[in-house]
């Protein structure tokens, strides 16, 4: 396959809330929550950011590292389940706003948290076949969990913008597959403000099953082992799962350590494996071998057999922030500011 | 505001499109249609080219306000700016992702693109651009948690080197 990542960027707002600071309102043992979960802080966003303002940030921050002329972009899609209108598309406004409308074709992608890697794919289906110079595929969530309930421990904000295409690529896909099943873990129906899920039930048949299931098969077809990769970056809901995941196929602590930011951002959902990648690429030298596997309930996984090129050496990632800007900085909130900043106060009169 | 005149008004609030005169390349935002530097106006005519401002800039003056205008009721207080930008033109907008107390005339921003305003629960929402410190500035390190590690320089891996 000849189309590959061209550049990327990520994303993630400014603020930041710890499980402890949460549970102390819902008197639960918050700190104890976040060490189960492995999640030290989430990221908050401020009330004028959601899923449009992320992924023109992470896009424009892609477009300039890589000296992309938007105009080029043949493709692009933002997968999400936070899209903040129900009917008009994300993609259109963040076309408009990197420059690059109007001949492109734009859609919005949803599929619970794999939605963003569902994008990669299409574009490389695209840029393979020649049939459009750039494909720009983003992951991007701003979402919620129900006061109290436990999503809202991690339920974060962020994304990043990967731009696929056959000139200059930093970063090669060797393959990628998919492992595709109708599994009811999760969901959240029209209207709903917050998402419901399965419990329990959201482990084993849904999310291990999942990746474990798409990373072997990939790893089968490509004739590879855990051995042959020096990063591995798994869809992160918390910061366990992938632990347990990877511990599992056989992948050490260290090709997980770039690959893993959920415990110092939460939860990003569409955007969770991919700043992941983005962060194993800030850090990334030539011919480095890449395993990424991203899961979205409903239920599916995605996986990427990369190899880093040459190229990824004279890659200029001076503008905008690396990850790890984001893992080390930010604002602490109160559950109060949190509350208010989510819309989670009544204001009356609705 | 009409969401035909805001539709009208997207290449200048999203992309920060203006104009510049090829005569004496004296960038303007808004865009103008002939060049007021010109000392003959004459000569800017059919010279004037749309020119997209880079959006990086410093703050000239400011103010805090707690007076919220309309849909900028979540963020009081805020900052709001006169920003010079790298090209010339002086812009008004938003700082964010500061407290009023990390505000400084001089102060290094950029464009960034928020949410402007949302017409109510059911209406359209706006976007467009506004401004943050620029990298060097924010530099506000996390409240790191005890059960943390400090943070360890973290060198590119050269696994195959
Ligand atoms: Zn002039």
């Amino acid at each position: 396959m000849q189309a590959g990542i061209v550049s990327y960027g990520a994303y993630v707002p400014r603020y930041r809330i710890s499980p402890g600071e949460i549970g102390r309102v819902w008197g639960t043992d918050g700190e104890a929550m976040g060490q189960g979960l492995n999640v030290l802080r989430k990221s908050v966003p401020s009330p004028d950011e959601d899923t449009i303002t992320i992924s023109t940030e992470s896009l424009r921050t892609a477009l300039v590292r890589g000296a992309i002329d938007p105009q080029q972009i043949g493709a692009l899609y933002v997968g999400s389940e936070s899209h903040p209108y129900a009917v008009k598309p994300t993609a259109t406004v963040v076309a408009q706003a990197v420059g690059a409308t109007p001949n492109l074709t734009a859609a919005d992608f949803e599929f619970a948290c794999k939605a963003g890697t569902a994008a990669i794919q299409t574009c490389l289906g695209l840029v393979g076949a020649e049939m459009i110079r750039y494909g720009v595929a983003i992951g991007t969530d701003t979402s919620q969990g129900a006061p109290g309930d436990a999503l809202e421990y991690s339920a974060s904000a962020g994304g990043a913008a990967f731009v696929i295409g056959r000139e200059h690529v930093i970063c090669r896909v060797l393959r990628t597959l998919s492992y595709t099943t109708d599994t009811p873990d999760f969901w959240r129906r029209e209207g709903q403000k917050y998402p419901s899920h399965g419990g329990r039930f959201t482990g084993e048949p849904a999310y291990f099953r999942h990746v474990s299931e798409a990373a072997r098969a990939i790893m089968e077809a490509s004739g590879t082992t855990p051995k042959d990769y020096q990063h591995v970056v798994f869809h992160q809901p918390n910061g366990k799962f992938p632990q347990r995941v990877g511990k599992t196929l056989g992948f050490t602590e260290a090709q997980m350590r770039y690959g893993l930011v959920t415990p110092y951002i939460g939860n990003t959902y569409s955007g969770a494996a991919l700043i992941g990648l983005a962060n194993v690429l800030d850090h990334a030298g030539p011919k480095e071998r890449i395993l990424v596997v991203g899961y979205g309930s409903g239920a599916g996984s995605d996986a990427f057999d990369l190899e880093t090129t040459d190229e990824i050496a004279k890659f200029d990632r001076s503008f905008g922030r690396p990850v790890q800007y984001y893992l080390d900085h930010g604002v602490a909130l109160s559950y109060a500011v949190y509350a208010k900043f989510r819309g989670k106060i009544h204001m009356g009169g609705e | 505001m009409s969401i035909a005149r805001f539709w009208r008004e997207t290449p200048r609030r999203y992309n920060l499109g203006g104009s510049k005169c090829t005569n004496c390349n004296t960038v303007y935002f808004p865009p103008r249609s002939v060049c007021p530097e010109c000392t003959h106006h004459r000569q800017s005519i059919e010279k004037m080219v749309p020119f997209q401002l880079s959006g990086e800039g410093e703050v000239l003056s400011y103010t805090v306000v707690h007076e919220p205008a309309e849909g900028f009721e979540m963020l009081v207080p805020y900052v709001l700016a006169l920003v010079r930008t790298t090209e010339g033109p002086v812009l008004t907008g938003q700082v964010v992702d500061i407290e009023p107390e990390g505000i400084r005339i001089g102060l290094k921003v950029r464009a960034t693109f928020r949410k402007l305003r949302e017409e109510g629960k059911a209406g359209v929402i706006h976007y467009g651009y506004k401004f943050a410190p620029a990298e060097e500035a924010d530099t506000t390190p996390v409240a790191r948690s005890p059960a943390e590690p400090a943070p360890e320089p973290r060198e590119p891996t050269r696994a195959r080197a």
